[in-house]
C-alpha cells in the first residue's frame, strides 16, 4: 500500500526526534507504515479515515512522558441513529501503537473523553473515530516529550 | 488498593449530559520495566473498564500497557432518571474492581 505523505513524515519525525534527545535512532521503537495502517484499517473495517471535527487536545511539550493528559472529543447527536461509536488513541513510536479504545454509546450523551496516557518519547499520535454510519475521521497531534514514560 | 474514586454529580435535570470522573490506584506494569536487582517486572494491568447506568452500557474501554499508572478517566453519560451507575475495573488475572454512584435526577 502506498504510504501518504503524512505518514512518510510521521516516521520521518520520530528518527529525527530520537536524534533530538541524544538517542541513535535504532534505538526508536521500529514502526513500519504497514503496523499503524493496519491498526488503522482494522478499526476503520478498511474504509479510509478522512478529516473532521475531532478534537484531539494533547500538550504539545510533555515534561513527563510517564503521564500526558488527552482528551478526544466530537460534536455529536449521539441518537441511535447517529452517533460515535468508538474512539481510539495510537501512539506509534510506543512499544505498541494501541494505548486505548473506547467503545461509546447512546447513553454517553457526548463523544467526550480525557484519559492519561504515556508517550515513550516524542511522536505523532493519531486520534481516531468510528460514527455509526461507518465513517471514520482521524486527527493527529505532534508531541515531544522531554523524558520518556514506558521505562522504569 | 485503595478503593477507586469516582465524582459524579448528585443530582441532574432529565436530559442533561454530566461528566463523570474516575480513578483507581493501579500501577499498571508494562512488562518493560526493571526492578532494582535489574529483572523484569512482569506485565500487570488493568485492561477492561466499564462504566453502566442501572443495565445501560455508557462506555466501555480497553486499556493497553500505554494507560498511565492509576488510570484516569474523564467522560459523560445522558441521564433521564434517578439510577445507580456501577463502574467495573478488570485486570490481567481477571479480578474485578467494582463501584457504584447513585444520581437523583428530576
Amino acid at each position: 500500500m502506498a504510504m501518504t505523505r503524512r505518514q512518510t513524515l510521521g516516521l520521518g519525525m520520530g528518527a529525527a526526534a530520537a536524534g533530538l534527545f541524544g538517542l541513535p535512532a535504532a534505538a526508536t521503537a521500529v514502526v513500519t507504515a504497514e503496523s499503524l495502517e493496519a491498526w488503522i484499517a482494522g478499526f476503520a473495517s478498511g474504509r479510509t479515515p478522512e478529516p473532521g471535527p475531532l478534537a484531539l487536545e494533547i500538550e504539545p511539550h510533555a515534561e513527563n512522558g510517564a503521564v500526558v493528559p488527552v482528551t478526544l472529543s466530537m460534536p455529536s447527536p449521539m441518537t441511535p441513529e447517529d452517533h460515535v461509536e468508538a474512539l481510539a488513541l495510537l501512539a506509534p513510536a510506543n512499544p505498541q501503537i494501541g494505548v486505548f479504545t473506547a467503545r461509546l454509546t447512546p447513553r454517553s450523551g457526548a463523544a467526550r473523553l480525557t484519559a492519561r496516557i504515556r508517550l515513550a518519547e516524542s511522536q505523532t499520535v493519531t486520534a481516531l473515530a468510528r460514527l455509526s454510519d461507518g465513517r471514520v475521521i482521524r486527527q493527529d497531534r505532534a508531541v515531544t516529550v522531554s523524558i520518556g514514560g514506558c521505562g522504569a | 488498593m485503595s478503593k477507586p474514586r469516582i465524582r459524579l454529580p448528585a443530582s441532574a435535570r432529565p436530559g442533561e449530559v454530566i461528566t463523570i470522573k474516575t480513578l483507581i490506584s493501579h500501577p499498571m506494569e508494562t512488562g518493560r520495566r526493571r526492578d532494582g536487582a535489574g529483572q523484569l517486572v512482569p506485565r500487570r494491568i488493568i485492561h477492561r473498564f466499564a462504566c453502566r447506568f442501572e443495565d445501560e452500557l455508557v462506555i466501555e474501554l480497553t486499556f493497553e500497557p500505554a494507560m498511565s499508572a492509576n488510570p484516569f478517566l474523564e467522560f459523560t453519560a445522558r441521564v433521564d432518571r434517578s439510577g445507580r451507575f456501577s463502574f467495573e475495573w478488570e485486570e490481567d488475572d481477571g479480578t474485578l474492581h467494582r463501584a457504584e454512584a447513585a444520581i437523583t435526577v428530576a
